[in-house]
C-alpha cells in the first residue's frame, strides 16, 4: 500500500510538471520537449514527496472531491465580494467587527490550509491564527451574521471534511464544551 | 465577435468596479482589520475578472497563441491561492503585535 500511494505521488507530480514546462516553454520540437520530460522525471523521483506528502490513501477521490469543492468556493468569492461591496457603499456602513474563535477536528496539513483560504475567501471572514494541533481557528469577522455563519451554521467545516474525508465537525463531540 | 468584445467589456468593466469598491472601502473603513476586509477580497475578484476579460479577448482576437491565453488562466489560479494567504500572514502579523481589534461604537483611526 506505501508503494503504491508513492508511485501516485510520483505520478502526479511528474504530469504537473510536465503541463507547466510545455505551457511555459511553448518550444514543440523534439529536443525541448525530451529533455524537459527527462528533467521532470529526475525532479519527481527526487523530491516527489515535497508535493504529495505522506502515503494517506484515496487520493484520487480526495482530488475529484477538491474539484467539486472549487466551484462552490467561486461562488461564496463573488457572494463575498457582493457583500463587501454593499458594505463598503452603504451610506451607514453596516459593520460590527468581532473576533470568535473555534476549534474543528480537522488536523491535516492541507485541510487545514483549505480551510483557512476557504474562510479568508468567503463572506465578512479572514482567519488570523490556525493552531494545527487542536484545530483552532482565530477569525476576525466584519459584522454578526458571518460569524454566526461559522459558528452556527458550520456549513463551511463540513464541506471542507467531507472533501477531505475527515470526522465532520460537531460542536457536542468537542472536549471544550462537555 | 461583437458578443466576445461585450462580454469582454462586462467583464473588465465589473473587475474595475471592484477594485474601486476595494480602494473606497481602503479609505472610508473604521480601523486595519476591516481595511483588510476591503482590500484582500476584493482585489482578488477585481484582479481575477480584468485577468479573465483579458484571456478571453486574447483567445478570439489571436487564436494561433492560444499558450498566452493557457498563462493568463495559470494567473488567475495563482492570484487566488497567494492573494488569501498573504491576506491571513499580514492579518496575523498585526494579530501578534498587538493592534486592537475596532468595536462598534469607537471613534474610527
Amino acid at each position: 500500500m506505501k508503494f503504491k500511494g508513492k508511485r501516485f505521488g510520483i505520478l502526479l507530480t511528474f504530469c504537473i510538471m510536465a503541463v507547466f514546462w510545455v505551457l511555459l516553454s511553448g518550444i514543440f520540437d523534439a529536443f525541448h520537449l525530451i529533455s524537459g520530460l527527462v528533467c521532470c522525471a529526475i525532479v519527481s523521483l527526487i523530491s516527489h514527496d515535497l508535493l504529495v506528502k505522506g502515503e494517506s490513501e484515496k487520493k484520487l477521490l480526495k482530488s475529484l472531491r477538491l474539484l467539486i469543492y472549487i466551484p462552490w468556493e467561486l461562488w461564496q468569492i463573488v457572494l463575498a465580494n457582493i457583500d463587501v461591496a454593499y458594505r463598503v457603499l452603504h451610506p451607514r456602513m453596516p459593520i460590527d467587527p468581532q473576533i470568535i474563535e473555534f476549534e474543528t477536528t480537522l488536523r491535516g496539513d492541507f485541510s487545514l490550509v483549505t480551510l483557512a483560504n476557504s474562510i479568508t475567501l468567503t463572506p465578512g471572514t479572514i482567519t488570523i491564527e490556525v493552531e494545527p494541533d487542536r484545530g483552532k481557528f482565530v477569525v476576525h469577522a466584519i459584522g454578526k451574521e458571518p460569524a454566526d455563519a461559522l459558528l452556527v451554521d458550520q456549513t463551511m467545516q463540513k464541506k471542507v471534511a467531507h472533501v477531505f474525508m475527515e470526522t465532520a465537525v460537531r460542536t457536542e463531540d468537542l472536549p471544550t464544551r462537555k | 465577435m461583437l458578443i466576445v468584445h461585450v462580454a469582454v467589456t462586462v467583464l473588465l468593466g465589473i473587475g474595475a468596479f471592484f477594485l474601486l469598491v476595494g480602494s473606497i472601502g481602503l479609505l472610508r473603513f473604521p480601523d486595519f482589520y476591516t481595511r483588510l476586509h476591503a482590500t484582500g477580497k476584493c482585489d482578488t475578484l477585481g484582479g481575477g475578472l480584468i485577468i479573465l476579460g483579458a484571456m478571453i479577448y486574447h483567445l478570439f482576437q489571436y487564436p494561433e497563441t492560444l499558450l498566452v491565453s493557457a498563462k493568463l488562466a495559470f494567473l488567475i489560479f495563482f492570484v487566488f491561492i497567494a492573494n488569501p494567504t498573504a491576506t491571513h500572514a499580514i492579518m496575523k502579523a498585526a494579530y501578534k503585535t498587538g493592534v486592537k481589534p475596532w468595536r462598534l461604537g469607537e471613534e474610527r483611526r
